[in-house]
C-alpha cells in the first residue's frame, strides 16, 4: 500500500471521528495527514518486535520520537498510531467519549501507546521535545525527535523561549515543523496576529530552516531526507510546512472555517465521497 | 519539652544544593536545570562536577518546565530549579500540563520561598504556590524546615518517582533537626509530645513552633508540636491521632492561609474529627520590602502568633 492510500483512510477516519462525537478538529488534521504518513510509514525509524510490530516504551529509547505540540489536531494522529499498530483501529470509535483512551487532547493519563506528553494548552511542545533530544544525546542514543506545531501556535512565547534554547545548547538531533497552513481560529493567521517572515525569524535565532510542501509526496520525501541528512552539524531543523487546511475534502479548503467544527450527516457523506476506503472503516 | 540544640546557622537553600552535590556524586540519571539563578539556588558544585547534566536555561522558566518533562521521559531525573514565584505560578499551565497531568518524574525545587525572601518585596515572595501546587493531581508538595531537612528532602525526592514540587528559603536559620534524623515523603515527625494542644507547622514556621512550645510550657500549656513536611500528601493519620488527643490544633505556615497547609488540616478535621483550629500565616494580603524578621513580625508568623493562636484554640475547646 503506497503512502496516498494510506493517508485516505486516515482521511476518512478523521472526519468519520469528528462526526461521530459531533465534536474535535478536522481541518488540521487532514492537512498534517500527509506529513504524519510520511513519518510514521516511512521517515521514523520505530521500534518493532522481531514480527515488524510496533513495540512503544515510555523512554523511547533506541527510536524516532514524534510529539504533536498543536494536541487539537488528534485525530490525524489517533488514526496514524492505530494504523500504525499501536492500538487497534476499532478503538478510534471512543474518540472524545467516556472512558476512552482518545482523550479530545493526546494524553498520557489513560496510557495510550504511542502517546508520551499531553498536549494541547499550546506552545509547550517544543521544549518538551527539545528536552528528549537532550535526554537522548545524554543515553548516547543517535535517534531523531520530531515535533510538529501550527503557525498560530507560533504566537505563543514559550516557542520563542525553547527556540532560543535549542540553538544554544545544540540540540542537532531535532526536527521541527510548523504547519503552515494560514489559519487559525479567528481566522486567516495573518489578519489576526502576522507571524511575518518565520523562516527568517528561526534562522536568526539559529536554526537550519527548510521549507516543504506539506501535501506533496515528492517535497515530503525529498525535504524529510534533506532535513534528517542535516542533523548532527550543531543546530536545529525546522520545516515550514506549508498545507492546506481541509486538504482531501474540497468543501473543508481554502477557509478556517473547519479548524475546529464537525461535519453533519449530509457533509460526512460528500467529504467520504471524495476519500477511497483503503484499509477498511474502523 | 524535648530540646534542639544547634551550634549552626544555614539556609535551606544550601541544604538543597548539599543534597544536589551528593546526587550528583551518586545518581547518574539526576540532572539539574535552572533560570539564571544558580548561585542563588547553591547548585554551584552539582554544575562543577557534572557539567554535561546541567543545562542553563536562561530566563526562560516555562521551556525549562517543558524541557524538563522531556528529560523525565527519557528517563533522567530532571531538577527544574528556579525562584518559588517563577517555578509556581509563572509556569502554572506547563506545571499542570507538561508535569502533573502527564506525570513525569520531574522535580520543581524552588528557593527564596514566602516573606523571608526579604528585601525584593513582593513581587517575589510567593506566597500562594502551596495551594497551587496541593490543587494539582499527582503533585507531592514538599517544604522542609532546615538545612538537613532540606537536603534529606531533596535525595528522597530524586528516589521518588513522579512530580514533586520541592520549596525553600534564603533566610539562614538554625540546624536543629539532628542529620540523622529519617526522612520519609508523607510521613510527619513530632518534635515535641504534647497534651493540650497540638501545633502543625511546616517550613520556616517550625523553628518558630519550637520557639512557641518553650513559652507555652514557661506558661504551664503542653504543646505537641508535629513538622508537616509534605504538605501533599498529608499525614492525616498523625494529624488526626494528635488532635484526638490535644482536643485542639494550630496550623503555622509562610503562606497565605487561604489554600495553604491549614486549609488541608480543617478539611482532614471537619471531615473526621471536630476540634478548634487557628491559623498562622498570611492573611489575604501580599507582603512587602523589609528584613525577613521585620515581616515574619508584622504579618504575625513569628512564635509569639503561634502562642497566641493556641492560647485561643484551647479556649475554644468545649470542656
Ligand atoms: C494556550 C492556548 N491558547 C488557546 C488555545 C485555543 N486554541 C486551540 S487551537 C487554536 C488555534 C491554533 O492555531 P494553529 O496553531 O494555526 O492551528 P490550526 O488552526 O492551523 O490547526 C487555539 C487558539 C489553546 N488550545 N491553547
Amino acid at each position: 500500500m503506497n503512502l496516498q492510500e494510506i493517508a485516505s483512510q486516515v482521511r476518512r477516519d478523521i472526519v468519520r471521528m469528528v462526526h461521530g462525537v459531533k465534536s474535535g478538529h478536522p481541518g488540521g488534521s487532514l492537512g498534517c495527514t500527509d506529513l504524519l504518513v510520511s513519518l510514521y510509514f516511512k521517515h521514523m525509524d520505530l521500534k518493532t518486535d522481531e514480527n515488524g510490530q510496533v513495540v512503544f516504551n515510555m523512554d523511547g529509547n533506541g527510536e524516532d520520537l514524534f510529539f504533536l505540540s498543536n494536541g487539537h489536531i488528534s485525530p490525524v494522529l489517533y488514526s496514524v498510531l492505530a494504523h500504525r499498530g499501536y492500538f487497534p483501529p476499532a478503538e478510534l470509535a471512543t474518540f472524545r467519549k467516556l472512558d476512552s483512551r482518545l482523550q479530545g487532547h493526546p494524553a498520557t493519563a489513560e496510557h495510550l501507546p504511542g502517546i508520551r506528553i499531553a498536549s494541547g494548552s499550546l506552545g509547550q511542545g517544543l521544549s518538551v521535545a527539545i528536552g528528549t533530544a537532550l535526554g537522548k544525546k545524554l543515553n548516547g542514543d543517535s535517534h531523531l525527535v520530531y515535533v510538529l506545531m501550527g503557525d498560530g501556535e507560533q504566537q505563543e512565547g514559550q516557542i520563542w523561549e525553547a527556540a532560543t534554547f535549542a540553538p544554544h545548547h545544540k540540540v542537532d538531533n531535532l526536527i521541527a515543523f510548523v504547519d503552515f497552513n494560514g489559519q487559525q481560529i479567528d481566522g486567516p493567521t495573518e489578519k489576526v496576529m502576522n507571524n511575518r517572515d518565520l523562516g527568517a525569524k528561526y534562522e536568526a535565532f539559529g536554526w537550519t530552516v527548510l521549507h516543504m510542501d506539506g501535501n506533496d509526496y515528492n517535497s515530503l520525501d525529498t525535504v524529510l531526507s534533506e532535513a534528517k541528512g542535516l542533523t548532527g552539524q550543531g543546530k536545529p531543523i525546522v520545516v515550514i510546512t506549508k498545507t492546506e487546511m481541509g486538504q482531501g475534502v474540497d468543501f473543508m479548503m481554502h477557509t478556517h472555517k473547519w479548524h475546529g467544527t464537525a461535519p453533519n450527516d449530509e457533509q460526512l457523506a460528500k467529504a467520504l465521497a471524495q476519500l477511497p476506503e483503503t484499509l477498511g472503516d474502523y | 519539652m524535648k530540646q534542639y540544640p544547634y551550634t549552626d546557622k544555614k539556609d535551606t537553600r544550601s541544604g538543597f544544593g548539599a543534597g544536589m552535590t551528593e546526587l550528583g556524586r551518586t545518581n547518574p540519571d539526576v540532572v539539574t536545570l535552572c533560570a539564571d539563578l544558580v548561585g542563588s539556588l547553591k547548585i554551584d558544585t552539582f554544575i562543577q562536577e557534572n557539567p554535561d547534566r546541567f543545562f542553563q536555561c536562561g530566563i526562560s522558566e516555562a521551556n525549562m518546565i517543558g524541557v524538563s518533562a522531556g528529560l523525565a521521559i527519557t528517563g533522567k531525573i530532571p531538577f527544574a530549579t528556579t525562584f518559588a514565584n517563577f517555578g509556581s505560578s509563572r509556569v502554572f499551565d506547563q506545571v499542570r500540563q507538561a508535569v502533573a497531568y502527564s506525570n513525569k518524574n520531574v522535580k520543581i525545587a524552588v528557593s527564596h520561598a514566602g516573606l523571608t525572601l526579604g528585601e525584593d518585596g513582593a513581587t517575589h515572595q510567593v506566597l500562594e504556590d502551596l495551594a497551587m501546587m496541593k490543587a494539582l493531581p499527582n503533585m507531592t508538595v514538599i517544604n522542609p524546615c532546615d538545612y538537613n531537612q532540606t537536603k534529606a528532602a531533596t535525595i528522597a525526592s530524586a528516589a521518588y518517582e513522579g512530580p514533586v514540587y520541592l520549596r525553600f528559603g534564603r533566610p539562614v536559620i538554625p540546624v536543629f533537626i539532628p542529620e540523622d534524623m529519617p526522612f520519609e515523603i508523607g510521613k510527619a515527625i513530632t518534635l515535641n509530645e504534647g497534651t493540650d494542644v497540638s501545633i502543625f507547622a511546616t517550613g520556616h514556621l517550625v523553628w518558630e513552633a519550637l520557639q512557641a512550645c518553650q513559652m507555652l510550657e514557661d506558661e504551664g500549656i503542653s504543646a505537641e508540636i508535629i513538622n508537616i513536611h509534605t504538605i501533599k500528601p498529608l499525614d492525616t493519620e498523625a494529624i488526626l491521632a494528635s488532635v484526638q488527643k490535644t482536643g485542639c490544633c494550630v496550623s503555622a505556615e509562610e503562606h497565605q492561609v487561604n489554600g495553604g497547609l491549614g486549609e488541608s488540616i480543617a478539611h482532614t478535621l471537619i471531615t473526621n474529627y471536630l476540634a478548634p483550629q487557628e491559623f498562622v500565616g498570611v492573611k489575604d494580603t501580599f507582603g512587602e520590602s523589609g528584613t525577613p524578621d521585620e515581616l515574619m513580625t508584622k504579618y504575625g508568623l513569628k512564635a509569639a502568633n503561634i502562642v497566641e493562636a493556641a492560647k485561643k484554640a484551647i479556649a475554644r475547646k468545649t470542656k
